[in-house]
């Protein structure tokens, strides 16, 4: 990102060509563990893009004052207490989904997606361009997760958009009997998030090969 | 143009005239006494079982490779032999949308997403029975039943409660056990107990392994060593290993399933090493584990091992010196 791109542009990368869960595969943990219902998606997805606007801002004012050697602590120190906020506020208004979500909140701490928007966007860009940033890739999180979510809910529990939450139990697709608890292990989170990759990946494809323009980007390595 | 027409491949260069489909065929036929048990003793409900179970994996095969603008392999009879043993592994009054959902599965996504007939890492059938199981465990376990006149309440007295119990269940449950358990060895022998529609009959499977020995498709290596391993350590711990062999999978898996070309070791040395690995594992979890049956999970574990016992196993070449001082 050295030359200045239009703030638009930085928004959909975010939410297509460099998505976070499906085209970087970051984060790959708390996708697995959260997408069990579309409530969940939703509410992991815009928890990690407060936090991730939040620390997009605060590297990205920082980043003239923060010495090259220490700045993954200062990243850390900025995210956790974002993170904090988070943690706390959902507790005290959302309960329930607190209580799904449990020890992935406070892992997003070291969610790989806020670090390497840190380290590879904010701390080089200046605060309005780091926000748009945080807000493309935070909803291309939650775009990934709320599709995985309504893949994996309604299959593994016959149940779509439950929100326990809201005191809503969600539309009953099928009977219970039918549904295939696999789904909703992580061996089958691992193998429709894999199916969810390969038809975004085959979607891309043709749509590249549509348009015929733009170099390939191919999707680099992950971490967790 | 030349270049296209010329194959280059390692040696062995003599070609048997052996094809997949006659193979396939081969499977499929050496496979009917174990169903025609099945049909016998579950009732004509295992016929629903094997069709459904058939259009599933066929069906997938079929679709999935238009859909994918591949070349359709039917023809070659593999998907056929994978539902007929998916139906096998399975309890005869498995739903039959499960028979099909899961033969999708086996064939989508353990067979053709790995790039299709031979390069498949896990056995299909018994990837599907995994996926079934995993899936929907309370439909596919109360799916047992017990042939007509042949109830658990003649094995155990006061005993009839449970109607889906299988033999290794009942073991697993303590009401059966001790050695010598010689009341037990007709039923399992014949087939007249409960278990998975083409597992209970030792007679009929064994017929047809005999026949696969004899058009020379499979070898004793693997089942023997498999169905001793099991019986050694099954009397090590105290076990009548007599009654685990006739009991549950174990034949049908030895023979059957071990014994895939794909996904088994590829030299004799490593398929002992297999065989024995599948064994051990298997009397574990019938002794040790959560489990009363352990065979569909051990092959399947050691399915994902074979590359490294592959590369352990690897023959010498010819002429190669081992170096003084060095072990291997």
């Amino acid at each position: 990102m050295s030359s200045p791109s239009p703030l638009s542009s930085i928004f959909s990368n975010g939410i297509g060509k460099e998505n976070p869960t499906l085209r970087l595969l970051l984060g790959m943990c708390p996708t697995i563990a959260v997408s069990l219902a579309v409530s969940n998606g939703i509410g992991m997805g815009l928890a990690a893009t407060f936090v991730l606007v939040g620390s997009n801002l605060c590297v990205s004012l920082l980043r003239k004052a923060t010495p090259n050697e220490i700045r993954i602590p200062v990243f850390i120190v900025v995210i956790a207490t974002f993170v904090t906020v988070v943690d706390l506020v959902m507790n005290a208004y959302l309960p329930q989904l607190h209580q799904v979500l449990g020890v992935f909140v406070p892992l997003i701490v070291v969610n790989c997606i806020i670090l390497a928007r840190a380290e590879a966007f904010a701390s080089k860009n200046g605060p309005l361009a780091s926000i748009v940033d945080g807000l493309g890739m935070g909803a291309g999180f939650t775009f990934a997760l709320v599709l995985l979510s309504a893949i994996r809910e309604p299959l593994g529990t016959g149940i779509i958009l439950a929100a326990p939450d809201l005191g809503f139990e969600g539309i009953r697709l099928f009977s219970k009997e039918y549904a295939a608890a696999i789904v909703t292990q992580p061996v089958g989170g691992f193998i429709s998030l894999g199916l969810l990759i390969g038809a975004v990946n085959l979607l891309a494809e043709r749509g590249k090969g549509r348009a015929g323009r733009r170099g390939s980007q191919s999707p680099q390595g992950g971490c967790h | 143009m030349a270049e296209s027409t010329l194959i280059v491949s390692p040696a062995p260069h003599i070609r048997s005239g052996v094809t997949t489909p006659a193979l396939m065929r081969d499977v499929v036929i050496s496979l009917i006494p174990a169903c025609a048990a099945g049909v016998y003793f579950f009732g004509a409900r295992a016929l629903v079982s094997l069709a459904a179970a058939i259009v599933g994996t066929v069906g997938a095969e079929y679709i999935l490779e238009r859909i994918t603008g591949r070349p359709v392999t039917i023809g070659d009879w593999s998907a056929v032999v994978t539902g007929v043993l998916l139906a096998m592994v399975l309890p005869p009054h498995v739903p039959w949308w499960i028979l099909v959902l899961s033969g999708f599965f086996t064939i989508g996504v353990v067979k053709l997403l790995f790039g299709g007939l031979g390069f498949n890492v896990f056995n299909p059938a018994l990837a599907g029975r995994a996926f079934a199981v995993a899936a929907w465990s309370a439909l596919a376990n109360s799916g047992y039943i017990w042939p007509a006149g042949a109830e658990a309440a003649h094995w155990v007295q006061g005993f009839d409660a449970v109607s889906t119990a299988t033999p290794l269940t009942l073991l697993k449950m303590g009401e059966i056990g001790g050695i010598p358990m010689t009341r037990f060895y007709a039923p399992l022998f014949f087939g007249n107990v409960a278990g998975s529609l083409g597992e209970t009959s030792a007679l009929a499977l064994l017929v047809g392994a005999a026949y696969l020995l004899w058009r020379e498709h499979i070898s004793l290596r693997i089942p023997l060593t498999y169905i001793g391993t099991v019986a050694v350590i099954t009397s090590l711990y105290g076990h009548d290993p007599l009654f685990h062999i006739l009991s549950g999978g174990l034949i049908l898996g030895a023979f059957f399933m071990a014994t895939d070309y794909v996904t088994s070791p590829m030299n004799p040395k490593g398929q002992t090493i297999f065989a024995i690995g599948c064994g051990v594992l298997t009397a574990l979890i019938r002794i040790f584990g959560g489990y009363p049956e352990g065979v569909c999970y051990s092959i399947l574990i050691m399915n994902a091992a074979v590359p490294l016992i592959d590369r352990f196993a690897r023959p010498k070449r010819f002429g190669e010196v081992k170096a003084r001082g060095q072990n291997a």
